[in-house]
């Protein structure tokens, strides 16, 4: 009975998760049968007007991976070295917990004010510095989806610098090594590929981002060509046509949420398998 | 001889600036959270009144003319407030019984292929965008029900919930001695009254911890409830009409400059609240360590 009930949770997962691909399958259904589902994902198109509606993915698929790979370079340059500061130069030290909780403070603040803040702060300063014409745009959206994920990143490269064991560090140091040959010849090539997943974990993070993008990226309908160029992402172009939406463009909408939940779960996954790998061995 | 020392230094030296690079690098990450706080501290600390808390949001027009006149805005976020803990309270009602069953049976198996399967599972929901479970819901109960609604929105934070409440159980159940369990058969005590009276109580402050740190995770979403709960401008106790939501109404405000300042008082209290519980959940995760 109890036995029961524990697998019946266990189920209840299982289908919640079934049910969700389908109604995302179904909903998407009616867009990719009028458009076809390749033509719907390369087509730059979206066009409102009753009677020759043509919406296509294309423009926000490229803005997603625009914004969310230049928030990933961007993010290295402090994550990295975050994560070599707690997990080896100060390991399990007082002022390494303290960058740790700082750290975590930033995963803590919502979407929203992270929005609020690169409205108000970031882009008058992308505007004074000649980055962007209006302050908004691909950039803007980048550099706040980048300390966003920083945590994200920061975290999982600390596990796996500070599970690189004693002994290959201690043999470097015995042979004369700095502590720089020790990090870029020991640490780096250990730790290397679970260093990799944190990052691509932290990409997952980034493409699903809705809010702070949705205040930042300028929602035009076009394929960004420039770092200033406004765009939309697969989450904001949701975020924001979804109130007025029903019928083929509600479905054409749904289509976007499906292919960005397996773009999200393909990416998550890869993460997961180089993490497990790197944990087993 | 010469070159040998030089060939030393400049190794010391690179040694040296990468080090500092590493700290200040490090030390450069705390900005964005000091200059984030700050600004938010400083717009918002003023709005931050007992009629914050009671009144409903002010309509534009009341709100201009306090503006204009050089007064505070008139009201507050008690709309919001209540949306946001009757969703909550959804959410938690039904996430945390089936999450934590769920995550006991992945303890309790922890090698079998159905456990791997559900755990793969678990997270792909766990990474699955907010806002794409915000489309889901709409589809599963806005629309069969033909309004948007509070209910709506606690479904859709109680989904966003589950996959952190499965891992938090899992976790902090992999960690109790097994001992505990055996000595508690040996006694002859059912499976049943094993899990439910020895390892739950022992797990408890994990347990806590981890629905403390879920409903912290939630508490500021803002896409899943845009598409779910909607948004409402006065206090609504039904759950099947539209109802408000901390982040919902800094979303309004961000759209009606009449009410812009407003915007950084509900997200200082937003930032306060979500700060309370994650200190909570480690002051506890600290005090019950399994």
């Amino acid at each position: 009975m109890f036995r029961g009930l524990l697998y019946g949770a266990c189920v209840l997962v299982l289908l919640l998760c079934a049910a969700m691909v389908y109604s995302l399958v179904s909903g998407s259904w009616q867009a990719f049968g009028q458009f076809g589902f390749f033509r719907f994902l390369f087509s730059a198109e979206w066009d409102p007007t009753v009677g020759k509606e043509e919406y296509g993915a294309w423009a926000f698929v490229t803005g997603t991976l625009y914004t969310s790979f230049l928030a990933l370079v961007l993010c290295i340059p402090f994550s990295l070295p975050v994560a070599l500061f707690t997990g080896e130069y100060f390991k399990k030290t007082r002022i390494a917990a303290v960058i740790g909780s700082i750290v975590d403070l930033l995963a803590g603040i919502p979407s929203i004010v992270y929005g609020l803040w690169g409205f108000y702060t970031l882009c008058p300063l992308m505007k004074s510095w000649g980055l962007s014409d209006q302050g908004f745009g691909v950039l803007t959206s980048s550099i706040v989806l980048a300390i966003m994920i920083i945590p994200y990143a920061s975290s999982l490269s600390a596990e796996f610098i500070s599970m690189v064991p004693n002994e290959l560090k201690e043999g470097a140091y015995s042979l004369g090594a700095t502590r720089l040959e020790v990090v870029r010849t020991v640490v780096f090539p250990v730790a290397g590929s679970g260093i990799f997943a944190g990052y691509v974990l932290a990409l997952g993070r980034a493409l699903g981002e809705t809010m702070a993008v949705t205040m930042l990226i300028g929602n035009t309908i076009q394929i960004p060509r420039s770092l200033g160029d406004t765009g939309n992402t697969m989450a904001s172009v949701i975020a924001n046509q979804f109130g007025e939406a029903s019928g083929l463009k509600l479905s054409s909408l749904i289509a976007i949420g499906l292919l960005l939940f397996i773009i999200t779960a393909v990416i998550n996954f890869l993460g997961k398998l180089i993490m497990k790998r790197q944990r087993g061995r | 001889m010469e070159t040998n020392t030089s060939v030393k230094k400049s190794r010391w030296i690179k040694d040296r600036v990468f080090f500092a690079g590493v700290c200040v690098f490090s030390g450069l990450t705390a900005i964005p959270l000091v200059l984030i706080i700050w600004e938010v501290l400083k717009k918002g600390y003023r709005q931050l009144n007992w009629s914050f808390f009671t009144e409903e949001a002010p309509n534009s027009l009341e709100a201009m003319l306090a503006v204009n006149a050089g007064d505070l805005i008139p009201g507050g976020v008690a709309n919001g407030l209540v949306g946001s803990l009757l969703m909550v309270l959804m959410a938690v009602v039904i996430a945390v019984p089936v999450g934590i069953l769920a995550g006991i049976r992945l303890s309790e198996h922890p090698e079998s292929r159905f456990s791997g399967v559900v755990r793969s599972v678990a997270e792909l929901l766990q990474g699955t965008p907010s806002i794409v479970i915000g489309l889901i819901i709409y589809g599963w109960v806005v629309k069969p029900l033909g309004s948007y609604s509070g209910f709506a929105g606690g479904i859709a934070l109680a989904m966003l919930m589950l996959p952190l409440i499965i891992r938090s159980t899992e976790e902090t159940l992999k960690m109790l001695p097994a001992s505990l369990k055996e000595a508690g058969l040996a006694l002859g005590a059912s499976y049943s009254t094993v899990i439910l009276r020895v390892l739950l109580p022992s797990a408890f402050g994990g347990l806590f911890t981890g629905i403390l740190l879920a409903v912290s995770r939630v508490l500021g979403e803002t896409a899943p409830l845009m598409l779910t709960a909607l948004g409402a401008s006065a206090i609504e106790w039904n759950i099947f009409e539209p109802m408000s939501a901390l982040p919902l109404q800094i979303w309004e405000f961000y759209n009606d400059p009449n009410l812009a300042g407003l915007i950084w008082s509900t997200s200082l209290f937003l930032l306060l609240l979500i700060l309370a519980l994650n200190l909570l959940a480690k002051r506890i995760a600290r005090k019950w360590k399994v």
